[in-house]
């Protein structure tokens, strides 16, 4: 049976006994999987805690390694602190940014292409292709290493990383700084005009009405937020780049 | 006398029909009693939505957590009994737990991989209830709760790993909780940390940790944590995800 495109109609059935016999069938097969699992796979124990002997690679729990990821590109306290505080807001937010109406419960895609996008490049992406590469692809000193190659404790990395001004030929400290904090403002600035300028086009000038001015901001800066994590992700990957703006207080 | 005489004396008696109200009638009228009756069914509407029920739909995603959730609660209560958390026994208490223990190395096991299942299944669930927008009016308070959820399911599997008292254990927790010495103000590596005047030993990290380095009392509180505050809180909002589920129709939007 295939699953219903379109909005659902009035179809009800008793819960008794279609939803409480499915809902009975599923949660006797997940237990017997899960204790076949546990029969067949002992969960870790390693030596004692010893607060003397870091262990290199030192890893999260395998479900914060998108995070832990993320301080290669980020300082920890952008990483670690603001970095989850804007994920858990932005999925808070959700249902007072969407409102389309369209989409209320049933599958597609046509209706909902860009909210879809959206949120596949912030959970697939962004969640869990990092934990997948935090996971197996990173080794003693949080070095890169294929799946193929050996963890190797005293590989060397060479650190070549520069911050975007001093790559633009910038030299002087104020300047650097001046630099950096346009680079951060503007990208901010000119990517809510952008935005702004994009769903003028794409819905309307009544769209923006209805939508108002914290709907759109909240959703620009989220949204900005995200993609400025993939583009630092793309900078220091591609280009070396470590960081934007320097100052006395933070970097970013 | 016969087994059905048997019977009918059993289901006839005032003390039987004190508890069950229903029989097992195919009956339109009792297939609702079957619901509406029961406390722990009442929890669904006595009707839902034909294509809502397909697994295709719903996944049973949101099932699994909470069946994982329970998995956890029994096979925790079990381990209990044997784990002292002190890191003077907690690790010895561990290798009892596996090698002595009847049962124990199945149920930390279950324990454990219910724990990472829990944590999968919730995040699979959030991406169905996104991808079939039920996150829509009128359901957007339970959207809500239910990202409470989500971070309280990481919270209580993240205070867990800390109980081995293993290698694993002490420096995936001491990683995982790095960022609360660099939150800003309150961490003392973090941005304006001298604004506050916070210090190793007086800031976030050492708030979590009960002390400015992981130790003992770190295992005490995170045992706390782990088995008396989070699971209470998950439980109360749970209940509260549940009802609304139940109040705002299960699946589609409203009629």
């Amino acid at each position: 049976m295939a699953a219903r495109k379109g909005p659902p109609i009035d179809d009800k059935i008793h819960t008794w006994p279609y939803l409480v016999r499915s809902e009975f069938l599923c949660a006797i097969f997940t237990t017997l999987l899960l204790i076949v699992w546990s029969l067949l796979v002992d969960a870790p124990l390693e030596e004692p805690a010893n607060p003397t002997r870091t262990p290199n690679p030192s890893k999260a729990p395998w479900y914060f390694l998108g995070l832990q990821e993320m301080l290669v590109f980020f300082d920890p306290w952008h990483a670690g602190v603001v970095l989850p505080s804007l994920i858990i807001l932005g999925l808070m937010v959700l249902p007072f940014i969407d409102i389309n109406p369209k989409g209320n419960g049933y599958y597609c895609f046509k209706d909902r292409k860009y909210e879809i996008i959206t949120f596949y490049t912030g959970f697939h992406i962004l969640w869990i292709s990092l934990i997948i590469i935090g996971t197996f692809l990173r080794g003693p000193g949080w070095n890169w290493f294929w799946f193929w190659e050996p963890w190797d404790a005293h590989k060397v990395e060479a650190m070549t990383a520069v911050d975007l001004p001093y790559l633009l030929g910038v030299r002087d400290p104020v300047l650097t700084f001046i630099v950096g904090g346009a680079s951060v403002i503007g990208f901010f600035a000119v990517g809510t005009a952008l935005m702004y300028w994009w769903i003028i086009r794409l819905k309307g000038k009544e769209f923006m009405q209805r939508w108002g001015a914290v709907r759109f901001g909240l959703t620009s800066f989220l949204f900005l937020n995200m993609w400025a994590v993939v583009i630092k992700m793309l900078m220091r990957h591609l280009a070396s780049i470590k960081y934007v703006w320097v100052t006395p207080w933070l970097n970013i | 006398m016969a087994w059905e005489d048997i019977k009918r004396q059993i289901t006839d008696s005032d003390v039987w029909r004190s508890m069950f109200r229903h029989g097992y009638d195919d009956s339109a009228r009792n297939r609702i009693l079957m619901v509406s009756g029961n406390v722990w069914l009442h929890l669904h509407p006595s009707k839902v939505r034909r294509h809502a029920v397909r697994m295709r739909f719903t996944w049973c995603m949101g099932g699994i957590t909470f069946l994982m959730f329970l998995v956890t609660v029994v096979t925790g209560i079990y381990l209990m009994f044997y784990y002292r958390p002190t890191a003077e026994y907690a690790y010895a208490d561990m290798k009892y737990l596996e090698f002595d223990m009847p049962f124990g190395m199945l149920m930390r096991n279950m324990h454990r991989w219910a724990a990472h299942a829990m944590v999968i299944a919730v995040w699979l669930h959030m991406f169905r209830v996104f991808l079939t927008g039920s996150y829509k009016p009128p359901r957007e308070f339970n959207w809500i709760v239910g990202v409470i959820l989500l971070v309280l399911t990481l919270l209580l599997s993240f205070t867990g790993y800390l109980l081995p008292w293993d290698q694993l254990a002490i420096w995936a927790v001491t990683v995982g909780s790095n960022m609360g010495r660099a939150t800003p103000f309150l961490g003392n590596e973090g941005p304006g940390a001298e604004l506050l005047g916070v210090n190793p030993i007086y800031d976030a990290r050492a708030f979590l940790f009960g002390g400015g380095e992981i130790g003992t009392h770190t295992l005490m509180r995170f045992y706390i944590l782990h088995c008396i505050f989070f699971p209470l809180v998950t439980s109360l909002f749970l209940a509260v995800h549940f009802w609304r589920i139940r109040r705002d129709g299960f699946s589609g939007p409203p009629l």
